[in-house]
């Protein structure tokens, strides 16, 4: 159980995260979402000590996390990937932190094992890819075998096989009964994984929910359909309420109506649909519409003005 | 490198055995063993640790040769200078540059790589981690200067026997001299400790370092003769040194008073790196 109580971090000027209050809860994955430079990993670093909050408190299974007698066995945490000494071996990197905490080296052995790299755990970090520091990264993490663990954008740098792995691999944690925070700027990654959500923009909270209700709230109801007979569809699927926009000469999108009951209305009528997608992006756009105005950078195109005052 | 290592990944996620986990806590002396595995574990620690000793072994004994060497060519003026005890202390010279970088490399290079966050997340109270490097570097510091000092003393006075120029072990102030190298080079490791701790970063910590132990002394040496004599023996490698004067110099501190007011800088310098190390963001 994480619980961050009213937190505020400032550096210098710039507030990195501003009153945030939130808890983690056992037994699920919860996912931690926000655009670049939000605040994600200045608050993970604050949940393990690494920053202190400017004002408010952050603690971990009840006390602040530099409090435990064993902190390694309260949280376990992959932040930026590349917190390790690149001339020191993977075996060895792990032997040091668990020696701090009396951890024993067979257990160094078994989360090796555990994330594949047993072949390479003698070799120097300096020639592991980016997904090996991923996997040794998780590995530190899971050292302490600990209750909670805090997982910043743990995808960066995997193949598909290591992000499907790295998704099994928090479920199954969670499904241990553990706390599982992960970040992620992509809620496409997090709709798949994550069973509740906390989304921040600018340091600010804007949404605490499950993924099912903010799902629920954001569904735009798209359905992109695809048939020859789209100029009578569109006339039998017309109602208050739906929207409905041609594509081409062969499409429509619909939206405030489900798929399945378009598909029947045309089933009823006997018209040949050759696709029927409802649109799995919404999600994706519900997020960035939720955290358009709190994007650090935007893009912009307009040319800069020179100031030119008499 | 290969990065096939997935067919012997799987699900299962190994909990520890529950008398595994048993007496699973944080202490000093385990971080100081954790320190002993990183510090053996990185290549560049024994290269440094082989360099201070080199150097201090055998400098002072080439220098002596190459004395008797010269000897034919020595007048009675550059004999009566000749001094065999700080002609073979003279590879602390160079032994100090290679102990000051090991301390600021023990911590500043835990900053430069990333490593600094796992160890931080480790020991959280971060003081253990500060005082374990401390007492590490200090200690491997010390155990090999006193082999280093007594092989370049002790050789150099064999080599000086063939022409009958050396001292003894008895003589006056031998003992102090050749191990307070061994001392005056441990509070100088530590110094390089309190540096990395505070500076963070390798190329500024070893930069301040040189600043302080080389180049501040130059700097005094060229102010006019009565204010070099007031401000010289004060700055932290002249009071350190004053423990390797071999003949009493009335523009050092005495021997022990300037080694006190040495370790007093680095103690000073230390609290405030563990004042900082506390305090600030990691």
């Amino acid at each position: 159980m994480i619980r961050v109580d009213k937190v505020r971090k400032r550096y210098g000027d710039v507030v990195a995260v501003d009153d945030l209050t939130f808890e983690v809860r056992p037994g699920i994955v919860t996912g931690f979402l926000g655009p670049n430079g939000s605040g994600k990993s200045t608050t993970m670093r604050m949940i393990i000590g690494l920053d202190a909050p400017t004002s408010g408190a952050v603690t971990v299974n009840g006390k602040a996390y530099r409090r435990h007698v064993a902190p390694l066995r309260e949280v376990g945490a992959l932040l930026e990937a590349r917190s390790i000494h690149p001339g020191r071996s993977a075996r060895n990197h792990l032997i040091s932190l668990a020696a701090t905490t009396g951890i024993s080296p067979a257990r160094v052995d078994e989360v090796l094992g555990m994330v594949g790299l047993s072949e390479v755990a003698s070799k120097r970090t300096k020639g592991f890819s980016l997904g090996m520091g991923q996997r040794l990264g998780i590995a530190a993490a899971l050292l302490g075998d600990p209750a909670t663990i805090i997982l910043d954008e743990p995808t960066n740098g995997l193949d598909p096989e290591g992000i499907l792995w790295v998704r099994h691999l928090l479920k199954r944690l969670a499904a241990q009964g553990r706390t599982v925070l992960v970040s992620s700027h992509l809620m496409a990654e997090m709709s798949l994984t994550a069973d509740h959500l906390i989304i921040i923009g600018k340091g600010k909270m804007l949404a605490d929910v499950s993924v099912a209700e903010f799902t629920r709230r954001s569904a735009l109801d798209l359905v992109y359909l695809r048939s020859p007979a789209t100029v009578r569809l569109a006339e039998l699927l017309a109602r208050p309420g739906v929207t409905i926009t041609p594509v081409g000469s062969d499409r429509l999108e619909i939206g405030g109506l489900g798929s399945d009951v378009i598909g029947d209305i045309a089933a009823e009528h006997g018209l040949p649909i050759h696709e029927l997608t409802p649109h799995q992006a919404s999600l994706e756009e519900a997020f960035m519409d939720m955290t358009r105005d709190s994007v650090e950078y935007h893009t912009t195109n307009e040319p800069a003005t020179v100031g030119a005052s008499a | 490198m290969s990065n096939q290592t997935s067919s012997t990944i799987d699900l299962i996620v190994p909990e520890m055995a529950p008398d595994a986990m048993a007496g699973v806590r944080v202490t000093q002396a385990r971080v100081f063993r954790s320190e002993w595995i990183k510090f053996r574990t990185l290549r560049s620690s024994w290269l440094l640790l082989a360099v201070a000793f080199g150097s201090l072994a055998t400098i002072g004994i080439a220098v002596n040769w190459s004395t008797i060497l010269d000897f034919a060519h020595m007048d009675a003026r550059e004999l009566s200078h000749f001094n065999a005890l700080d002609d073979s202390m003279v590879g602390f010279q160079l032994t100090q540059l290679a102990v000051g970088v090991l301390g600021i490399l023990i911590i500043a290079g835990e900053y430069s790589t990333g490593m600094i966050r796992s160890s931080l997340a480790a020991v959280p109270n971060r003081l253990p981690m500060l005082w374990a490097k401390t007492v590490l570097v200090a200690a491997l510091t010390f155990v090999v200067s006193v082999p280093a000092s007594l092989i370049t003393f002790f050789g150099s006075q064999r080599v000086l026997s063939s022409h009958h120029l050396q001292t003894s072990w008895s003589a006056p102030n031998v003992p102090r001299t050749v191990l307070g190298v061994a001392l005056y080079l441990t509070v100088v490791a530590v110094m390089g400790v309190a540096l990395g701790a505070l500076i963070r970063n390798i190329a500024g910590a070893i930069a301040t370092f040189v600043g302080i132990m080389l180049v501040l002394p130059g700097i005094a040496g060229s102010l006019p003769p009565t204010w070099a004599d007031r401000i010289n023996p004060y700055l932290p490698p002249t009071a350190g040194q004053a423990l390797l004067a071999f003949r009493a110099d009335t523009r050092v501190m005495l021997p022990w008073n300037g080694f006190a007011l040495f370790v007093a800088y680095t103690v000073g310098l230390l609290g405030i790196a563990a004042f900082m190390l506390k305090r600030k963001d990691a």
